[in-house]
């Protein structure tokens, strides 16, 4: 009863998991670009052991188990009293000591790789982008360039890019699958991150770290062009796009899912959330949910002190009732 | 379990369960000890972040810190004097060098009361910057366990007084007086690392 | 600040009015049944105020079961959810919420009090003491635990539930982002059943070191007591740090500073950072004592003793060191950099070391024995290769550089609960169907306990297994609807309906704890299993005092050796003596309703209203500090009559099957 039962479900569901895992090409495992390469090359590496350490064990397991199972045959068998094998307990300690260590090196190295623009690429010069995340959406300056963008960024291809990465408010992580690793973005903190895409292509990235209501459309799309092209494209924006200003900024910053927008001038001439000193943009009032409501308090260094002057703000008299717009999927 | 007296041993250990409270409380410190110290590391981390707000320079005065710091250690000699004549059999003397103690420490108390009113006075609340957060709950914190210890320490000497010196009311004294020197070692180490370091800087 | 009535229960959701009916008709019958069965005196004699270690330790099971099941519900309720692309059962603010409630429930609310509850049935009786080293500072352990619980479980129809996440990271868990009071039950509820959890690690750290019967030298002691006693060295290094942290977060939500907020200079990374100091632990924590009981498990029906005992002692006793040593892996993304990074990969990879010893001590501890395959056992086996799979992708996540691309991913959430429902769940159901004769006098089920056993495995590894591959494919945790362009459906569907099997497995647990309560056979044998540990040496279940004669140690498996050498089995009628007990209180669940009612109001923001209910709290204390009750003495005679009840009912059994 113990086999039968065993087999006929797991018979059923191995195949159904192992074609759609196959056929789904998942993204980590079909890099774009040289950082998601090399940290797949890591991955595979790991990959390897850890497949050895499963088939031993498992092996080790299923033999035991069955050679040593209790039948009517050996109904009078009484186990030898064993205490334990000094030899074999320094066998398997020592064994794994070697796979941490087989696993250890290559970590560290790539560790190490990731915070430099990829092998290859040194004689290039990187691009630099500022990504702001906000709830929920994400905006891209391009300080050298001029120009803004919310929600996709455009890249020339292989060339490298030296992301840098902050928040407006909450903590995020910005993760482009295809193209490398994630890092947080966070308020008065900069972090920082080098991407290159081999060739061009269009990319999905996110956020993975939880932070609201509209969490889950806090997308956006990586878009590789050629060099031309981006030169191009860069040009278009720069000639016929709107201008941000400090005001429709604000209402940027406001907890909302938005789709695509672009601008020809960059929120880095007023405030850059990386900034430790930076002014704060918060709208707790906006947040309210169906929860009883709990006291806010005034934060010392918001932006909205400026323009009260002085005077104290009661912030729940400042009407944002509006519903919060969040939690809706406003693809783009 | 309570019968079995071991009368080679000090009054508060004669007893299992007495031994046993007094392992407890130990372990019991070893979590107060990580308690402070995520709080001490908390203010470390936060003690340069004014938001505008007024340092540690600004505020700080070294004489009435002088007088909480002696205050409190003075507190710790006459409680380690309470103890002794407890071992000795002294109820008396026991009771007295207690309310000497306790005398001290709600003086360090009320200067320490009085030195955060002086301070909000100023505009320093805990809500002015992440250092004053972090000062005014470490400090608060240790003040705070001061009160209770007090007001624990009044309530064994009710025992004592009623029921004279047991194995039981010399167990609870004893670790009263843990929990005082204890309180003077945190105290120490804010000296040190708020005050000093801080008018240092 | 005016009470908003209108704001006060949570209204307009059709799920949520449907509960608050459901809980109002639940506790209606509930007074109502125990007030018609004329019960509450005895409820309040014989367990509110109980202090008996093996009382206590059933009511935190009991809370352990139910919890579980709002976990689960919680759990499907996000499944059903996920089920397929664009899912509309839930909306985002719903969906947060539940995930958020899940997590804190399964593990502070399930895990902990299972496991602490079978520790505190089985400890005592296995070092061979009478109670722990303080019974009523066990039964307020135990109630505050339950207060907070209950706390913490009102918030979805009273005030609302808490919404960023388990690890509530900042600024998302500040006022700035979550002005409800929604996530002050998180501060709250959680601190109060802290601090229970923090006086239990004490509680059982005196009680290991210093009640030991005679002869059991600390390399004498079984395996679960090892283990038990290992965790509660980690809970009393740990508990404080969390107790820290949700005092600073209680203070910047409720007070206004500023520790971890966006504004006034606070530092959110300092709360990712003190709350994984603790969480790291706490999920050692709760696989420890868990390791121990498949330790006692596995060597009982392997019919041998355990394997490489001394290694596995050691690799318990440097798992917790390096516990607190790996807290920066979970993240690792946070920009530290590459030295940091480094060393936390390696601390961390160092993990699976100790624990691959164990796991090869426990394969060897079956080679050569005579495996019986009870439902104990069963799980017990389940778990190698299930853990061995969330081991393994442990180190893959623990490689700083690879956690790039898995870190917040399905992956992430395949690998914690490959870790926690093989090393925690499947645990506490082997030792329930194992230790349940001892607590209740009557056996489970083993058929139904069958059934319970391949739905829930099956069903678990339909659930997270495609969750790997889906992490893999980009898809992150927590976010409630993925459209159908993503390729995730399918898997997604899998998973669901994997989630639905381990319900219904769930659900054979339920029925088989309700069918052996009513049907099984009481006429057991003390020994049913053939078990080796001092547990087993007296009655089942045993009596209040434990043993009428303390038993003397003098090897390891010390019931084992007693049997094999018949050997202080039996009992004189002039080796019996007078035997000291401790006194009920009715102090410790008192305290707790109190700290209950300080909590709540403190979560509202009531702050004077707070104040003074916590002034209650003082009085309590007052109060225990004036009692002098020592307990009573049980005399000659009352434990004569029950040793030879039992006596007389284990000899029938035995010379029966004999
Ligand atoms: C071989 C031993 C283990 C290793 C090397 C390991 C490694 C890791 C790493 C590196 C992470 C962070 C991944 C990330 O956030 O990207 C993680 C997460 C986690 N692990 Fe493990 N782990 C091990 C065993 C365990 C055990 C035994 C448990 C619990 C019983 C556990 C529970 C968890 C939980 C709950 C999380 C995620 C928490 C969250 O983010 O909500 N792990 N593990
Ligand atoms: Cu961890």
């Amino acid at each position: 009863m113990f086999k039968k039962n065993y087999l006929v479900p797991l018979a059923a569901i191995l195949p159904v998991l192992l074609l759609s895992g196959c056929d789904m090409n998942m993204v980590v495992f079909d890099p774009q670009g040289p950082v998601a390469r090399e940290i797949l090359d890591l991955i595979n590496w790991s990959l390897v052991f850890m497949l050895l350490v499963v088939v031993v064990v498992f092996g080790l397991f299923g033999y035991i188990v069955w050679k040593y199972r209790a039948t009517s045959k050996n109904k009078d068998y009484e186990p030898p009293e064993e205490h334990g094998s000094t030899k074999l307990e320094i066998i398997w300690t020592f064994i794994p000591i070697l796979i941490v260590i087989a696993l250890t090196i290559p970590t560290i190295k790539t560790i190490y790789k990731l915070e430099k623009v990829p092998e290859g690429y040194e004689n290039k010069k990187p691009i630099t982008i500022n990504v702001t995340s906000a709830d929920w959406k994400w905006i891209f300056s391009y300080p050298e360039q001029g120009i803004e963008t919310v929600n996709y960024v455009n890249i020339p291809a292989d060339t490298p890019i030296n992301f840098k990465l902050t928040s407006a408010g909450t903590m995020q992580s910005f993760w482009v699958p295809a193209l490398g690793g994630q890092k947080y973005t966070m308020a008065k903190m900069e972090t920082q991150m080098y991407l290159v895409a081999d060739h061009p292509g269009e990319y999905i990235g996110r956020n993975t770290n939880f932070n609201g209501k509209g969490y889950a459309g806090m997308e956006f799309t990586v878009e590789a062009k050629s060099p031309q092209a981006f030169a191009k494209w860069v040009k278009d924006v720069k000639s016929k796009a709107p201008k941000l200003t400090e005001k429709s900024y604000i209402n940027l910053l406001k907890p909302s899912n938005l789709g695509r927008e672009t601008f020809s001038n960059t929120h880095l001439a007023w405030v850059n959330h990386a900034d430790m000193n930076a002014k704060i943009y918060t709208f707790p009032e906006l947040y309210r949910n169906h929860d009883y409501p709990g006291q806010i308090f005034k934060d010392p260094d918001n932006h909205t002190n400026e323009k009260t002057e002085g005077k104290s703000m009661d912030m729940n008299n400042m009407d944002m009732s509006g519903k919060s717009n969040g939690g809706e999927h406003s693809g783009h | 379990m309570s019968a079995n007296l071991n009368t080679a041993l000090p009054l508060e250990y004669q007893t299992e369960q007495n031994r046993m409270n007094i392992l407890g409380f130990w372990i019991f410190l070893g979590a107060e000890i990580i308690l402070f110290a995520t709080l001490f590391a908390t203010y470390s981390v936060l003690s340069t972040r004014f938001a505008g707000g007024p340092t540690q320079n600004d505020l700080f005065e070294i004489k009435g810190v002088m007088t909480e710091t002696i205050l409190l250690l003075t507190s710790s000699f006459t409680c380690g004097l309470a103890i002794y004549e407890m071992h000795r059999g002294n109820k008396k003397g026991l009771l007295t060098w207690m309310i000497i103690t306790l005398l001290l420490g709600a003086g360090f108390v009320g200067l320490e009361i009085n030195e955060f009113i002086t301070y909000v006075h100023e505009g320093a609340t805990m809500q002015t910057s992440a250092f004053l957060s972090s000062f005014f709950v470490l400090l608060g914190t240790h003040g705070l366990h001061v009160s209770m210890g007090i007001g624990w320490a009044v309530m064994v000497m009710i025992q004592i007084v009623k029921r004279g010196l047991t194995p039981v009311t010399a167990r609870k004294a004893f670790i009263i007086g843990l929990y005082w020197h204890f309180l003077d070692v945190v105290w120490i180490f804010i000296f040190t690392f708020v005050y000093l370091k801080g008018m240092v800087s | 600040m005016g009470i908003k009535w209108d704001k006060f229960f949570i209204t307009g959701d059709p799920l949520i009015l449907g509960s608050q009916i459901a809980i109002l008709l639940t506790m209606i019958g509930i007074v109502a049944l125990v007030t018609y069965l004329k019960k509450w005196k005895w409820l309040w004699r014989e367990w509110f105020t109980t202090v008996d270690h093996k009382r206590i330790g059933i009511m935190y099971i009991l809370m352990g079961v139910l919890m579980f099941f709002r976990g689960g519900v919680d759990g499907l309720l996000m499944k059903a959810q996920t089920a397929t692309a664009d899912g509309k059962l839930l909306d985002a603010q719903h969906y947060n919420e539940v995930f958020t409630t899940h997590g804190v429930i399964m593990i502070l609310f399930m895990a902990m009090p299972l496991l602490i509850g079978i520790m505190n049935v089985i400890i005592p009786l296995q070092i061979g003491a009478r109670d722990v080293a303080f019974p009523q500072l066990n039964a307020l352990s135990f109630w505050l635990t339950f207060s907070g619980a209950m706390l913490f479980n009102i918030s979805f129809v009273i005030g609302g539930s808490p919404d960023a996440g388990w690890t509530a990271y900042f600024p998302l868990a500040g006022k700035e982002f979550t002005p409800g009071i929604g996530n002050n039950f998180y501060a709250v509820a959680i601190q109060i059943a802290g601090i229970g959890t923090l006086m239990t690690g004490i509680n059982f750290i005196v009680t290991v070191l210093k009640m030991r019967v005679k002869g059991m030298t600390l390399m004498k002691m079984p395996m679960f007591t090892w283990t038990s006693f290992i965790t509660s060295i980690i809970i009393v290094a740990s508990f404080p740090i969390l107790t820290v942290a949700l005092a600073l977060m209680t203070f910047d939500r409720i007070f206004g500073t500023h520790f971890f907020t966006l504004g006034g200079g606070g530092l959110d990374m300092m709360w990712v950072n003190l709350f994984w100091l603790w969480g790291h632990p706490e999920v050692y924590i709760v696989v420890l004592p868990a390791f121990g009981m498949f330790s006692e498990v596995i060597s009982t029906f392997s019919r041998k003793m355990l394997f490489g005992y001394k290694s596995m002692v050691f690799s318990i006793v440097g798992i917790a060191f390096l516990s607190m040593l790996v807290w920066v892996h979970h993240f690792f993304t946070m920009g530290a950099g590459p030295a940091v990074n480094s060393i936390f990969s390696i601390t961390t990879m160092m993990i699976a070391i100790p624990t691959g010893v164990k796991i090869f001590n426990w394969l060897f501890t079956m080679r050569k024995g005579r495996i019986q395959f009870t439902t104990a056992m069963l799980w017990a086996l389940a778990f190698v290769p299930c853990f061995i799979i969330g081991g393994t992708t442990g180190v893959m996540l623990a490689m700083g550089a690879a956690d790039y691309q898995y870190h917040n991913s399905l992956f992430l959430v395949a690998h914690f609960h490959y870790v926690l429902i093989p090393g925690v769940v499947f645990a506490v159901f082997a030792g329930l169907y194992y230790w349940w004769p001892k607590m209740f006098g009557h056996m489970l089920n083993e058929k139904l306990g069958k059934l319970h056993f391949w739905f829930f495995v099956i069903g678990f590894n339909m659930t997270f297994l495609p969750m790997f591959f889906l992490g893999l494919d980009g898809a992150v945790r927590r976010s409630y609807t993925y459209s159908a362009e993503t390729g995730f459906g399918p898997l997604m569907l899998v998973s669901a309906i994997g989630a639905g099997i381990l319900a219904i497995g769930f659900g054979f647990l339920c029925y088989n704890i309700y069918w052996s309560a009513r049907y099984a056979d009481r006429n057991i044998s003390s020994d049913p299993w053939d078990a080796r540990t001092l547990e087993w040496a007296t009655a089942s279940p045993a009596p209040f005092y434990n043993f009428a004669k303390l038993p003397e140690v003098k090897s390891l498996d010390a019931f084992w050796y007693m049997k094999k050498n018949n050997d202080g089995l039996e009992l004189r009628e002039n080796e019996i003596k007078e035997i000291h007990m401790p006194s009920n209180s009715g102090l410790p669940i008192i305290m707790a309703i109190v700290f209950g009612i300080a909590g709540f109001f403190l979560i509202f923001e009531w702050k004077i209203a707070a104040l003074v209910a916590a002034l209650g709290i003082i009085a309590g204390l007052i109060v225990r500090s004036f009692d002098y009750n020592d307990g009573f003495h049980v005399p000659v005679d009352e434990i004569k009559a029950t040793e030879k009840a039992w006596r007389k009912v284990d000899k029938e059994v035995k010379d029966h099957v004999s």
